[in-house]
């Protein structure tokens, strides 16, 4: 029975310990946002932070979040996920919409590390994480427009 | 603690089925407002509507929604998968009814064929790129009567002439008098429904032509949107379902003690598909699956691997096959060439791979089916589940949900994970609300492919490289025989999705016959993002380029003179040269491939530009241009060509699905290569000015790319491409 913050509150959860955090944060918390895509790793559709960290909350075990935060799309905010939200409604970056979450928790923790990023720090950052509709250059745009309106 | 999803945005198994009739009576008899729709010449429907007391000589359909709220509701026919017709729909609608964007909402229609029919196919469904090509004139039609209802309402009320009423972003007015949509939506239910109302024209446009924003961009950037993977109901059970390795094998024996150990798992079921597991959470259902042990009966199974099969399809090229064009005489032209090209192609399996893997939830009680999914195909959707539940059709409600992605995987011809949640429901006999689920893996070895297909060409030119006949075998699977779709698409045993492209060829070629031989195969085939034109594109322009090089001709010169019938693929292929500095040298290192073909009544030219990276392409700019007739949203088909960019790119760089000996050897992404971000060129698109009906632009964007990136490979590296992905068909250094 693990015990985290999620979001910023304090959560005890009664799934098995070795059931992915995305099934916990899904099934039993009822948060959403974060979603399912390969279940390996592969497609970073389920980006979380841990302890402000993305990782894939896929293959992350609920008993290895024990005592620690995690942060998802619905808790994710502050200037950067705003300037990033922000940046994605500008440029009408979304198609189906499924892998965004993933992408703008990606974005988010590349801007909050690297405040003004090259395209290879980019391409470094996102490449974890696919879209199928090929979202990729509007993304990288809007990344780049995320960074100028943090700039003031 | 947290609050579980809103569930008031679908409709309960309970709920009112929305037919005309209730439609009419909610029009008519109720304080919700006015509820309309467009005008149809239908035969059965007129006759209901005169029934109904409606003497305006014309059918209403419930496109359009407005409430005292002031929120102009679109009821959006078709599946949006993320290529934006639910914005488009709404565009088409608030552009005639002169309504605020802020105030129009996007709802998806409920499932009924009569009100909600593709006007292509005849059935409610999306596919083909028809979406805004079919509903242009009907939804157009439904917001200009609404809004020649507000008029009349709004002139009744203040006692002036309908002449003096003017209507701009939501509010109507005459004079000193004003009102908004929402105040009049009351009075405006009960004015007639005007039978053939003025439409306007191109130059009164306030949002046709003018990109609006996307709609849904909001919920899908702060995860609130809803996908039926996220659907959560009370007492709801998750399934997982274990499939055959092989297609056509069959459950032989089932040890499902382990899997029945698992923590909340509460049931296993043979099913008509398979074995399926249901537990109280995904991850259980997961689990117990795994924990199943199953033999499966191959005996009916394809065994064959991907060698064999194309050892098959290369013999079956050697054969004639059914004709699917014979112009001229190509056999003799052949004969008495001075050259002959003669080439094989092989395209491999391809998985659509949407991110969201394939999924429904269904509740069966008290005789009546609710279905949440991303349904693509409503109509066929809503048959399959009625006849596996031995129920009627109408019994059969659909709630349509955001999909996410499809590329042609949901508008299946059978409805493959629909048929599996019913037939779930149907053994279990529960009717608790089921939720089936998809993995990944079962996505990319489950079927529903492109199919695998060999191409054999013989082009043969005159002594100054004219071109003086072409040869062309077709070889793989017909996605349409043997469905419902087959007497739309399939004449004289040839499927039209096998060979266009190929056969339609607008290329000035006098001696042309082109064959086609529909193989079986394991693997059950589908339409996939541009369907026959992912194959057929391909090898034409590579080809064409060939014969352009050998020629010792500019590619783009030499199209151009092939295409002087064809003004508007010639407008597109000298757009696209032009944007991309076709006529100046590429930058050192840099090399250029072109390529132009027609599809869904679209056309597009794209002009890639290379590098050679380490021993591999890395594609750095795509440069298109676009004629899909009257363009509805212009950054919406920036946006559908840049990911179908993106979407054939990755296919020809490295996907693939291959078999040994009947089993798929792809499982995830690491196996099943898509493209990643780095590999994302630059993309420029360039949409040609026109006023001709709207046409697809889903799809138009993908068959270009695979072709230019090869042509530039070729001006490059000197060599053609033929075996795909490239990953498989191009060894450099």
């Amino acid at each position: 029975m693990a015990k985290f913050q999620l979001n910023g509150r304090e959560v005890t959860v009664a799934s098995e310990d070795d059931t992915p955090l995305l099934w916990v944060v899904r099934d039993e918390l009822g948060l959403i946002g974060s979603k399912f895509g390969c279940g390996a790793a592969q497609c970073g559709a389920c980006t979380m932070y841990l302890e402000g960290q993305p990782i894939r909350s896929c293959v992350t075990a609920v008993s290895d979040v024990d005592g620690k935060s995690v942060t998802t799309i619905e808790g994710l905010s502050g200037p950067v996920a705003e300037a990033v939200r922000a940046a994605w409604q500008k440029l009408d970056v979304v198609q189906c919409g499924y892998c965004q979450s993933g992408q703008i928790m990606a974005a988010t923790a590349l801007l909050s590390e690297t405040a003004a990023p090259t395209d290879d720090d980019i391409d470094s950052a996102m490449s974890g994480n696919i879209c199928r509709c090929n979202t990729y250059q509007r993304i990288r745009t809007a990344i780049h427009t995320a960074s100028e309106t943090l700039k003031g | 603690m947290y609050g579980r999803m809103d569930l008031s945005q679908f409709r309960a198994d309970t709920a009112l089925a929305l037919d005309r009739r209730n439609f009419v009576r909610l029009a008519l008899g109720s304080g919700a407002g006015l509820v309309i729709g467009a005008w149809l010449p239908a035969g059965s429907a007129r006759a209901e509507a005169a029934a109904q007391g409606n003497e305006s000589g014309g059918v209403f359909m419930p496109f359009v929604k407005i409430t005292p709220d002031n929120v102009v509701t679109v009821l959006v026919k078709h599946q949006d998968k993320g290529q934006g017709v639910a914005t488009g729909l709404s565009t088409l609608v608030a552009e005639e009814l002169d309504a605020d964007w802020a105030q129009v909402k996007p709802e998806f229609a409920p499932a009924n064929v009569e009100l909600y029919k593709n006007l292509f196919f005849g059935v409610q469904g999306t596919g083909g790129s028809t979406a805004i090509a079919n509903s242009f004139e009907q939804y157009r039609k439904a917001g200009a009567a609404a809004r020649a209802m507000l008029v009349e309402a709004a002139a009744k009320r203040w006692g002036v002439d309908a002449a003096s009423v003017k209507v701009a972003k939501g509010v109507v007015s005459s004079g000193a008098n004003s009102a908004t949509f929402g105040e009049l939506a009351k009075d405006a239910a009960s004015m007639a429904v005007p039978a053939d109302p003025k439409l306007k024209t191109a130059d009164e446009f306030v949002y046709i032509g003018k990109s609006f924003p996307r709609l849904d961009s909001v919920q899908k950037t702060t995860g609130a949107r809803i996908y039926t993977q996220d659907v959560q109901l009370p007492g709801m059970l998750v399934a997982t379902l274990a499939r055959s390795p092989r297609f056509g094998g069959t459950v032989q024996s089932v040890d499902d003690k382990a899997a029945r150990a698992v923590k909340g798992v509460v049931d296993v079921v043979q099913t008509p598909h398979g074995v399926a597991v249901l537990a109280t959470s995904t991850y259980a259902a997961i689990k117990g699956r795994d924990q199943l042990a199953v033999s499966w009966d191959d005996s009916k199974a394809d065994m064959r691997g991907t060698d064999a099969l194309v050892a098959e399809y290369k013999a079956l090229a050697d054969k004639p096959g059914l004709v699917a064009r014979n112009e001229g005489d190509a056999t003799a032209a052949l004969a008495k060439a001075d050259k002959v090209i003669e080439a094989d192609y092989i395209f491999p399996f391809l998985a659509h791979a949407p991110m969201e893997p394939m999924n429904c939830v269904m509740q069966f009680k008290d005789g009546r089916a609710t279905l949440w999914t991303g349904s693509q195909l409503q109509t066929v959707d809503q048959n399959v589940t009625a006849a596996i539940l031995g129920i009627k059709p109408e019994d059969v409600v659909i709630n349509t949900l955001w999909a996410g992605g499809s590329f042609g995987r949901r508008g299946v011809y059978n409805s493959d994970y629909i048929a599996e949640t019913a037939g779930i429901v149907k053994a279990t006999g529960r009717s608790e609300p089921i939720k089936l689920v998809w993995t990944r893996e079962d996505d990319i070895k489950g079927g529903y492919y492109r199919p695998l297909y060999v191409h054999r060409v013989k082009v043969g030119l005159g002594k100054d490289g004219e071109i003086l006949g072409w040869h062309h075998r077709i070889v793989g699977q017909s996605i349409a025989i043997g469905t419902p779709f087959e007497a739309a698409i399939v004449k004289d045993g040839v499927d039209g999705t096998s060979v266009e492209g190929v056969a339609d060829t607008p290329y000035a070629i006098s001696n042309m016959h082109v064959e086609v031989h529909n193989t079986k195969a394991g693997p059950p085939p589908l339409w996939w993002r541009s369907v026959g034109h992912t194959h057929t594109a391909y090898v034409m322009e590579t080809m064409i380029d060939e014969i352009a090089a050998l020629q010792k001709k500019d590619p783009v010169a030499f199209r151009l003179s092939l295409l002087e019938k064809h003004p508007r693929h010639a407008a597109v292929l000298k757009l696209a040269a032009e944007k991309a500095g076709w006529d100046k040298p590429a930058a050192d290192g840099v090399f250029r491939g072109v390529a132009v073909h027609e599809s869904f009544k679209s056309f597009v030219a794209e002009v890639a530009e290379i590098r050679i990276v380490d021993s591999k392409p890395k594609v750095e700019r795509v440069v298109a241009a676009v004629d899909c007739g009257l363009a509805i949203n212009p950054d919406n088909i920036k946006a559908q060509v840049e990911g179908g960019i993106g979407f054939g790119l990755g296919a020809v760089l490295h996907s693939k699905v291959t078999l040994k000996d009947g089993v798929v050897d792809q499982a995830n992404f690491d196996g099943y290569e898509v493209l990643r971000f780095n590999e994302m060129p630059k993309v420029e698109v360039h949409i040609l000015p026109s006023a001709a009906p709207p046409t697809g632009i889903g799809e138009p964007g993908v068959p270009p790319i695979g072709p230019a990136v090869a042509n530039a490979v070729a001006a490059g590296t000197g060599q053609r491409v033929r075996v795909l992905p490239f990953a498989d068909g191009l060894k450099l250094g």
